[in-house]
């Protein structure tokens, strides 16, 4: 059974046509990239995998379960923006993870959160937007999920950050998870992903590993990208 | 040690090649025991299953071996220490071949102006 099972999914907001017939598979121990411009349905595919939306037509499943109560348990989910409540310090926005996730690991975070320098008794509202960015990123990735979907989580932040982020998606790694990041800050993440999948106005153009790209068309994804993408 | 990946080129393959280089170079020693592949991708940068995929032909050609439960080390083996320069040494004077052919220098000229090298730095 794959982790997670996209078959003929497509979403209309009104006469838009966000998602497009979209089918795939997605097995364990994966770190994937969803990769496409602007408006080309990165987030919206995101947000029905966390339940947040609902299909229009097809079906998803993840552990061959509906988004939903219980897939919320498994998946960790790294917004686009800011969804937690501002008001909050660090170290309160921790008790409210563990509080409300069996599998929050806080020792994990406490140290993530060290290490960035984020200060715990600060409330979210007085960060910068890449402190808050980066606090979010910590907290979602300190869950021991097998399921991470994490929308842009290197938009915002200076590149030693980046670094860091990916040297923490890669020490996270574990055999059982699948990890899902979209962006298409491409360059930065390629050598740490093992699918690529390129979305184009809804639809999935390319699914194949990130190796055998290189191999096939002898160019690094972000080339490949900018050729299909090309405006 | 800094990992430079190019364009165009599989990662786990160019991993293969660094990692082949460090032992010829005897940067990592004979008989060394290697990092764990979470560390050696960390390391890296790069996909722990992609650092798995290249330690897996490493193995493959006998540069290292893994112990069940002691983890992967490099070969002791001087054999195959010996060949591995044998073939490395082929690639590079291939390419050196290449590029002096490519300036319009014939078999002749190149014997010649190798000899002339090898003559001046003893």
């Amino acid at each position: 059974m794959a982790r997670i099972e996209i078959n003929k999914l497509t979403k209309e907001f009104g006469s838009l046509t966000a998602l497009d017939d979209v089918s795939l598979r997605l097995e364990k121990g994966q770190i994937v990239g969803l990769l496409g411009p602007n408006g080309s349905g990165k987030t919206t595919l995101i947000k029905i995998l966390n339940g947040l939306l609902t299909p229009t037509a097809g079906t998803v499943k993840i552990n061959d379960m509906e988004p939903g109560v219980g897939t919320k348990k498994i998946v960790a989910y790294l917004p686009d923006r800011n969804a937690l409540p501002d008001y909050m310090t660090t170290d309160q926005l921790m008790g409210l993870y563990a509080d409300f996730f069996e599998d929050f690991n806080a020792a994990k975070a406490a140290a993530m959160i060290d290490d960035l320098g984020i200060d715990r008794k600060q409330t979210m509202k007085k960060m910068s937007k890449g402190t808050k960015e980066k606090l979010q990123l910590c907290l979602v990735m300190a869950r021991e999920a097998q399921v991470y979907l994490l929308d842009e989580p290197i938009g915002g932040v200076d590149p030693a950050t980046r670094d860091y982020i990916l040297r923490t998606i890669i020490s996270n790694y574990n055999e059982d998870a699948v990890v899902i990041i979209s962006t298409h800050l491409i360059s930065d993440i390629e050598s740490v992903l093992d699918d690529v999948i390129f979305l184009k106005e809804g639809r999935v153009v390319l699914h194949d590993t990130a190796d055998n790209l290189r191999e096939e068309k002898g160019e690094s994804v972000d080339q490949l990208f900018r050729e299909v993408f090309k405006c | 040690m800094e990992w430079n990946f190019k364009n165009g080129i599989p990662i786990y393959t160019q991993i293969i090649d660094e990692m082949t280089m460090r032992i010829a170079s005897g940067s990592y020693e004979p008989g060394e025991k290697l990092q764990s592949v979470r560390d050696l991708a960390l390391d890296a940068g790069v996909n722990p299953n992609t650092m798995q995929r290249a330690l897996a032909e490493l193995e493959r050609r006998g540069l290292v071996y893994s112990e069940r439960t002691s983890g992967r080390f490099v070969t002791n083996d001087k054999g195959i220490l010996d060949s591995l320069h044998e073939e490395l040494a082929v690639r590079y004077f291939e390419e050196l071949e290449d590029k002096l052919r490519k300036i319009g220098m014939t078999g002749e000229e190149i014997t010649g102006a190798v000899n002339k090298w090898l003559a001046d730095i003893k």
